[in-house]
């Protein structure tokens, strides 16, 4: 089954191959790295003086640690959108793209555990999670589901690697040689055979089939931390749905962001293309619809009836001290989006670099007022408690913390594309052998 | 006959001390050694005592050291609780003004980090119309507890006996049952609590929940030591004005210490109610309405 490379496949390898990092990519390592050293010593205070030196305060329990880990989560959901969704619907110009998605999967899904962790005022007692885990804590459900979809997702990272791991050691490329003994520990044994190329197609496609109901779990059990609650807010059988639709769009958000650094960062015009781009924002256009439809059914129900508990929460985000960072939400997260996106010109890629950029930044600030203001409004009134108790913003570790994961997460994606094809260069010519031959 | 009889109470003191001194052993070299404390000289002094294992041992006196106060019961006691029990509390609405002399009690004798209160008084008013009063609310120890349903490690827990307490060594600091709890009872300890070093380096108890941990939480636990001493419970005891009522469901009988009254009975006189139970979480705290106060809900306004 070793097929001969042609001109164009050589091309397609050498294009595709991992680079050096040019002085930007060098600046912008350095930059993450800086953002998690500063992350890492706020944790060190942290773990030292406890929780104190955050803002979270009994009403406010949960701060911008959770309003992170579901971030994380949403956006890691993109994986199973791209590679799975797409894949099993017979889509193929998602192709090029499933790579992407997916390591931003998997890197979103590692650090969404480690914020859970950063969030705890025990860590060191984790363990306990195993030793005496209760089934009937959604927080154990969270801890089931969020593992199987880190493996999963690990493997859809890793079966389509195998064959370009075998590009990798058939090149020896100057940039990637560095790295032979890695890839021949982790894919020498691929030879590239008709039984493994059988054998890994059916492995991704049970693999597809598996992770979307985990990746449904995933951030529908997210969701179920709030709206197992009684909390006004929370208390809600919409929530599932709500946040699934929400993580798919800052899912998809983020493919576009990474989509267009790279397209610039390795000159992929001819990989990702601007068809690629349109049909990445249609799919925002509709993902983000469907979102705008679930927060209303989110807000403009409880604010029909406008019972009393809610009425405080409600009127705290549309006109309160949450109104600002609630409109910039709904209208820089949704509403603008689906304007830019629905013209033939708002879908190029520049357009479509700055509506991700809306998105997620959106989605980021949504997670916050799902989050705290809840927390802000009990059923009991605020009474006898220190100002800082009735009020909630972050701490300076808080933030040093949370920018501190994103920049881990990041990392993460940035090392892996040194190490690896960010593009998979097997399927990607695979799938033009097949056009062509069509 | 006489110095025998000494010699003998000696034996036995020595023999808890040390028996418990054993208890509190670590893989240390020394056991009996604290870290940074010096050896105690031999005074020559030597004291018989019986060994674990059932032989006769001598030790020295100096060696012999009173050992931290231990709890009464195990963890494993304290998790199941007092058979035959079931405890409620009843709040007159009518008797409160505000004095918070229940929740001083509670934190000075749960030994709470300064600021914290599990006991906390609302000023409470339904409606615009309607009139305020002084509320205190302590934990509602439910029988459908949602925040024992959330807990992750079964750190919290309902007993028997009706009553939610807290594993504080277990408690891995998720706070999902804080979000959980609708009447915001539970406290969390962000830093370490500012309280004596001798009542830090005690063994946390569930019944005592003493001592405090930081990254742990912290809530009303009804004194279940005070119940096993056959008290009643801090705030029952410091309230003047007889405000609190503690008793057991199964034997139909509230008290505050000074009145005595049937549970059936007081709840069907005074329409006694329970607080948010349309939630479903069957609380074991009912209150009797404001109504003919002893006090104006201006006289409390002065201690708030």
């Amino acid at each position: 089954m070793e097929k001969t490379t042609s001109a164009s496949d050589e091309k397609i390898i050498s294009d595709l191959l991992p680079r050096k990092y040019n002085s930007k990519g060098v600046v912008w390592i350095a930059i993450l790295l800086a953002f998690c050293a500063v992350g890492l010593f706020a944790y060190y205070r942290q773990l030292k003086y406890g929780l104190i030196v955050t803002n979270m305060r009994d009403y406010a329990s949960w701060g911008i640690y959770i309003s992170n880990f579901v971030f994380f989560v949403a956006i890691s959901l993109v994986g199973s959108l791209i590679t799975a969704v797409l894949r099993l619907s017979g889509v193929h110009w998602a192709t090029p793209l499933t790579r992407i998605a997916e390591i931003i999967a998997v890197s979103a899904i590692t650090f969404a555990a480690l914020i859970i962790i950063v969030d705890m005022g025990r860590p060191e007692r984790f363990y306990n999670l195993f030793l005496y885990g209760r089934l009937q804590s959604p927080i154990i459900w969270d801890v089931v589901v969020i593992s199987t979809y880190f493996f999963i997702s690990v493997l859809l990272l890793y079966i389509p690697l195998l064959p370009d791991m075998k590009i990798l050691l058939a090149r020896k490329d100057k940039d990637t040689k560095r790295f032979t003994k890695l890839y021949k520990f982790l894919g020498s044994f691929w030879i590239g055979n008709h039984i493994q190329e059988l054998l890994s197609k059916k492995a991704i496609n049970i693999l597809c089939v598996a992770i979307v109901p985990v990746a449904f779990s995933i951030h529908t059990v997210t969701s179920w931390l709030f709206a197992t609650t009684f909390r006004p807010g929370w208390d809600s059988t919409n929530f599932g749905a709500y946040f699934i639709s929400g993580a798919f769009l800052v899912g998809a958000g983020g493919v576009v962001i990474a989509m267009y650094v790279f397209r610039k960062q390795y000159d992929l015009e001819k990989y990702i293309t601007d068809d690629h781009f349109d049909k990445m924002g249609r799919i925002l256009v509709m993902l983000a619809l469907l979102y705008l439809y679930f927060n209303v059914n989110e807000y403009l129900i409880p604010f029909f009836k406008m019972k009393k508990p809610e009425e405080a929460h409600l009127m705290g985000l549309f006109r309160g001290e949450f109104a600002p960072v609630f409109w910039s939400a709904i209208f820089g997260g949704m509403i603008i989006p689906i304007f830019v996106l629905v013209f033939k010109k708002g879908r190029k890629p520049l357009p479509m670099f700055i509506v991700g950029i809306m998105v997620v930044v959106g989605a980021w600030l949504k997670r916050y007022l799902i989050v705290t203001p809840t927390l802000l409004h009990p059923f009991l009134p605020m009474h006898n408690v220190p100002a800082a108790y009735t009020h909630y913003f972050p701490s300076w570790e808080e933030w040093a913390i949370a920018f501190g994961s994103l920049a881990g997460a990041l990392l993460v994606i940035t090392i892996f594309t040194r190490i690896f094809p960010i593009l998979p260069i097997h399927e990607i010519i695979t799938e033009r052998h097949e056009h062509d031959s069509k | 006959m006489e110095t025998g009889n000494t010699s003998r109470k000696e034996f036995l003191a020595a023999l808890v001390t040390t028996g418990l001194a054993m208890a509190g052993c670590t893989s240390k070299k020394n056991p009996f050694l604290v870290a940074g404390e010096e050896v105690p000289k031999a005074t020559g002094e030597m004291v018989k005592l019986l060994s674990v294992d059932g032989e006769i041992i001598e030790v020295d006196r100096s060696f012999l050291k009173p050992v931290p106060e231990l709890p009464a019961v195990t963890n494993t006691e304290a998790r199941m609780g007092i058979p035959g029990k079931k405890f409620v509390m009843v709040i007159d609405l009518s008797r409160c003004k505000n004095l918070k002399k229940c929740e001083n009690a509670c934190n000075h004798m749960h030994h709470l980090h300064s600021g914290l209160s599990w006991l906390k008084v609302y000023p409470m008013q339904q409606g615009e119309h309607t009139a305020p009063y002084w509320q205190p609310t302590t934990c509602m120890h439910c029988d459908h507890p949602p925040c024992v349903k959330v807990c992750p490690v079964d750190a919290t827990f309902k007993r028997q006996d009706g009553i939610v307490l807290i594993d504080a060594d277990r408690c891995v600091g998720c706070r999902f049952c804080m979000a959980a709890c609708p009447y915001s009872i539970r406290v969390f300890n962000w830093e370490k609590p500012d309280i004596d070093e001798a009542i830090c380096e005690q063994t946390y108890s569930c019944e005592t929940s003493v001592p405090q941990k930081k990254g742990t939480v912290g809530k009303c636990d009804f004194c279940p030591d005070m119940i096993r001493k056959q008290e009643l419970p801090h705030c029952v005891q410091a309230c003047p004005n007889g405000t609190f009522f503690f008793g057991d469901l199964n034997e139909d009988t509230v008290t505050n210490g000074a009145e005595t009254f049937r549970f059936s009975e007081l709840i069907k006189d005074k329409a006694g109610y329970q607080l948010m139970e349309d939630l479903g979480t069957k609380p074991s705290v009912y209150f009797l309405p404001p109504v003919n106060r002893n006090f104006p809900f201006e006289k409390g306004l002065e201690n708030d």
